[in-house]
C-alpha cells in the first residue's frame, strides 16, 4: 500500500523527523488559505499522486486533452502564483514517466513552506530481498532518479544493512553521515534522523521509505523535502490506522474488488481472459498464450481457497473487460478439485452467461471427473490436457495467432 | 538418496489441531510421511486421530522434539503467529537436535517478521527453513515417501530428477512434465514466492550437486529480485549436472505485483528476459513454454549420455 507525500510527512512529524511546515488542500481556496497561514513568502505547490517523477511531469485537461502546464511541482513566489499553479494542477491529469500515458487525476495538493537549500541528497530504506534484511541507501546525488545514479555513478551510493536482531549500530549511522561528507550540526542531525527513520520503518511495517531529496539547509540541519512511503500489506492486520490513509482513487477498483473475493487480478491490454490457480501458473499461462500468438487480457489467480462463488465472481470480473474475446481456464488440481471448478464454470455460465469461446485445461486432482462434468453439460467448451494445447485452442478459437 | 527429507524423516505438524493442519496431516500420512506428533499451544496432552494412528499434541516445539526425536516440522499456523512458530522450531531443533528442517506453508507473513525469523536462524547452521508461502518439499519413495506440504502426492514418482520452484501449481506442472517423459523425481522443493524467505535456489542446487541419485534439475523461477541470476552464476561455476530452466512472467507488466508478494518488476529490474538471458549464459537449457519442459529435459538427458535416444 502506498500513501501520498503529505501523509508520509505527517508520519515523519510524528516520529520527530524534520520536515517543512505544509498544508494538505483539495481546492484553490484552501491553497490560498494555506499560503496565508504559512509564514513563508516562497512555497512549493506540489501535486499529490502515487507516482514518482511529478516535478518533470505534465498536466493535461481531462476533457480536451490539452496541455495545461509543464511540471507537477512548482515554486510559487506570490499569492497570485499559488492561485495560478493550484488551479492548473487540481482536477487535471498529471502524466509522469511512472504513470503511463493516461496519467493520474490530481485531487490533492500540498502547499509547503520554502526552504534554503545548501545541498540535496538521497535517502532510502527498503527490504533487501537478497540479504534478508533492511537496507539503507544514501547518495550525494539528491533530486535525481536513483536508478540513473546506480547506472552512471554507482560509487555515489553508500549502503548499510540493519542487523535484524541488533538494529542499526551507531558506527553505521556515523559512517553513513561521513559518506555524505556531513560535518557538525548536519552530521548530528542526520544521525538522529536515520535512527528515527529506522524506528518508523519497523514500527509501521514499511516496505519502503524514500526521501528524494533529503536536504541540508543553509542553517545546517537535515530536512526531508519529499516522502515516498509504502507499507507491507501482509502486516495490515496490526495497523488499523492505515485504513484512513488509503486513497482508493489511486487503486484499480476492479483489483480491489477481486481481492475482496480472495482473487488476485491484474488487468492487461490483450483479448484472452485467463482464470488460473496459482500465481506462477497464472503468469506462465499468460506467457504461453503470447507464445502462441495471442495476447492475455489479465492475470488472475483464484487462490487455494477458491469456491463456486469466488470462481463465478472471477468470470464476472474477466467479462467486465470489453476487450475479452475468449477465456482460457487452466487448473492444476491439488487441494482444488477440477470437478469443483467444472461445476463452478457451469454455475457461472448460468448466472452471468458465457458468450465468448471457452477453453478449459484440467490436470491433477479429479481432472477426469472435471472433464466429464463439462462434456456432459450443454456448455460449448473445448477441453485440453496440456497448457500448450489450451493456449493454441483459445488463440485459434478467437481467430488470432500466427 | 534425496535431499533434506527422506522416508525415515520424523515429522511434526505445527498447528495440527487447526482445520488446515489436520487436513494436511491426514494427506501426508496417507502418502507415507511419518507424522509423529503436532504442536498447538494450549492443547498439549490431547491427541489427533489420523489414518492408522493417533498422534500426540504438545504445547511447545521443545517438548515435541524432546519426546518424539522429530527432525522435520511443517507449519500451518495463521500468518500472524507463523514467525514465532518458525523461531520456536528453530530453537528447539538447534538446542535438542543439532538441527532440523522447518517447512513453512503459511502465506501472508509480514515481511519484517520474516526478516526477524531469518535473523534467528542465521546462527543455527543445522536449521534449514523452506518457505514461507510455499507448497513444501516431497521425496517420493518406493512405496509412498515423505511429503511435507500441500502438494498432491500422487502426481509424483521416485526417480532421478530434482525440482526447485518458487511457485506452487507451476511446480506440479514441472512434475507432470518429468512424468510425461517417464522420469520420476529425487526431491521436489517449493521455495516460495515471498521476497524474504529461507532456502534459496543456490542452497537447493548445492544439495542436488551432492546427491548422487539426482541426475538433472528442473529450476522454475519467476519475475522479481535477482535470485535466478545469482543461481545461474553460481551454477556455471559449481554445478556439474544439467539444468532445465523456466521463468514465469515474461508478459507481466512492470510495477505490478503478480499474486506473489515478491513477483514484481521494479525499477526495470527482475524481468523474465534478464533471467532467461542469465540462464543461457550459464549453460542452463531453457524452456520458454512450461509444456515443453519434459521435451527439453529428455533432450538434455540424451545429450549428456544419461538416456538413450
Amino acid at each position: 500500500m502506498n500513501i501520498h507525500e503529505y501523509q508520509g510527512k505527517a508520519l515523519f512529524r510524528e516520529s520527530g523527523i524534520a520536515v517543512q511546515d505544509g498544508v494538505h488542500c483539495t481546492s484553490v481556496e484552501q491553497a490560498l488559505a494555506a499560503y496565508d497561514s504559512l509564514s513563508s513568502k516562497v512555497v512549493a505547490v506540489k501535486s499529490q499522486i502515487h507516482a514518482g517523477g511529478r516535478g518533470k511531469g505534465s498536466l493535461y485537461s481531462p476533457d480536451t486533452g490539452e496541455l495545461v502546464m509543464e511540471g507537477g511541482v512548482k515554486i510559487a513566489f506570490s499569492r497570485k502564483e499559488v492561485e495560478n499553479y493550484a488551479s492548473n494542477i487540481l482536477g487535471h491529469r498529471l502524466v509522469t514517466k511512472q504513470t503511463g500515458p493516461a496519467g493520474k487525476m490530481v485531487n490533492n495538493l500540498y502547499i509547503e513552506a520554502g526552504c534554503a537549500i545548501a545541498h540535496e541528497y538521497y535517502l532510502a530504506l527498503l527490504v533487501d530481498r537478497e540479504a534478508d534484511s533492511v537496507l539503507i541507501m544514501v547518495s550525494t546525488e539528491g533530486g535525481m532518479d536513483i536508478e540513473e545514479v546506480a547506472e552512471n555513478t554507482p560509487e555515489a551510493i553508500h549502503k548499510a544493512w540493519v542487523d535484524p536482531r541488533e538494529g542499526l549500530q551507531d558506527e553505521q549511522k556515523d559512517s553513513l553521515a561521513d559518506s555524505l561528507g556531513l560535518t557538525g550540526s548536519a552530521h548530528d542531525s542526520f544521525v538522529e534522523m536515520i535512527g528515527q527513520l529506522e524506528g518508523m520503518f519497523v514500527e509501521r511495517d514499511c516496505s519502503m521509505i524514500e526521501i528524494n531529496p533529503l536536504v541540508r539547509t543553509e542553517g545546517g540541519i537535515m530536512v526531508a523535502l519529499d516522502s515516498k512511503v509504502s507499507f507491507d500489506d501482509n502486516a495490515s492486520f496490526r495497523h488499523p490506522w492505515r485504513d484512513e490513509l488509503r486513497d482508493l482513487s489511486e487503486e484499480e477498483e476492479v483489483e480491489v474488488r477481486a481481492n475482496q473475493s480472495g482473487l488476485s487480478y491484474v488487468k492487461l491490454d490483450g483479448n484472452i481472459g485467463c482464470l488460473v490457480n496459482g500465481a506462477g501458473l497464472a503468469m506462465a499461462s499468460m506467457d504461453v498464450i503470447k507464445l502462441y500468438g495471442g495476447e492475455p487480457a489479465n492475470f488472475l489467480d483464484i487462490g487455494g481457497g477458491a469456491n463456486k462463488e469466488s470462481i463465478t465472481t472471477a468470470f464476472g470480473i474477466i467479462l467486465e473487460d470489453p476487450n475479452v474475446e475468449g477465456i482460457l481456464v487452466n487448473i492444476f488440481g491439488g487441494i482444488i478439485r477440477c470437478d469443483m471448478v467444472a461445476r463452478s464454470i457451469i454455475n457461472a455460465s448460468r448466472e452471468i452467461g458465457l458468450e465468448v469461446p471457452l477453453v478449459v485445461r484440467f490436470s491433477g486432482t479429479n481432472h477426469k471427473e472435471g472433464k466429464e462434468v463439462l462434456e456432459s453439460s450443454d456448455l460449448a467448451v473445448i477441453t485440453t490436457s496440456t497448457l500448450a494445447e489450451g493456449a493454441e485452442a483459445i488463440v485459434g478459437a478467437i481467430g488470432g495467432g500466427n | 538418496m534425496s535431499i533434506w527429507v527422506h522416508e525415515d524423516s520424523k515429522v511434526l505438524v505445527q498447528g495440527i489441531t487447526g482445520s488446515q493442519g489436520t487436513f494436511h496431516a491426514t494427506r501426508m500420512i496417507e502418502y507415507g510421511t511419518d507424522i509423529v506428533g503436532g504442536v498447538t499451544p494450549g492443547k498439549g496432552g490431547q491427541t489427533v486421530d489420523l489414518p492408522g494412528r493417533s498422534v500426540p499434541v504438545y504445547d511447545s516445539m521443545a517438548e515435541a522434539v524432546l519426546d518424539t526425536g522429530a527432525d522435520v516440522s511443517v507449519i500451518y499456523v495463521p500468518a500472524r503467529f507463523a514467525a514465532s512458530a518458525i523461531i520456536e522450531a528453530a530453537e528447539a531443533f538447534h538446542e535438542l537436535n543439532e538441527g532440523g528442517v522447518i517447512v513453512c506453508i503459511t502465506e501472508g507473513i509480514p515481511t519484517l517478521d520474516m526478516v526477524r525469523s531469518i535473523g534467528h536462524i542465521a546462527d543455527k547452521p543445522g536449521v534449514r527453513l523452506i518457505g514461507p508461502n510455499c507448497p513444501g518439499i516431497i521425496t517420493p519413495g518406493d512405496q509412498g515417501g515423505c511429503k511435507v506440504g500441500i502438494m498432491p502426492g500422487y502426481i509424483h514418482a521416485k526417480g532421478r530428477i530434482g525440482i526447485i520452484s518458487k511457485s506452487g501449481t507451476l511446480t506440479y506442472e514441472a512434475v507432470a512434465q518429468t512424468m510425461s517423459i517417464g522420469e520420476g523425481q529425487t526431491t521436489c522443493i517449493g521455495i516460495g514466492g515471498d521476497p524474504v524467505s529461507g532456502t534459496g535456489f543456490i542452497d537447493c542446487l548445492a544439495a542436488f550437486e551432492e546427491d548422487s541419485d539426482t541426475e538433472a534439475v528442473v529450476l522454475i523461477g519467476e519475475i522479481g529480485g535477482t535470485a535466478e541470476e545469482d543461481a545461474a552464476a553460481w551454477a556455471a561455476d559449481n554445478f556439474s549436472k544439467p539444468i532445465v530452466g523456466f521463468v514465469a512472467g515474461a508478459t507481466a507488466p512492470p510495477g505490478k505485483r503478480m499474486g506473489h508478494a515478491g513477483a514484481i518488476i521494479s525499477g526495470g529490474k527482475g524481468t523474465a528476459e534478464e533471467k532467461f538471458t542469465a540462464f543461457e549464459a550459464a549453460g542452463i537449457h531453457i524452456a520458454r513454454d512450461p509444456s515443453a519442459i519434459g521435451e527439453v529435459l529428455l533432450g538434455v538427458l540424451i545429450e549428456a549420455g544419461l538416456r538413450e535416444s
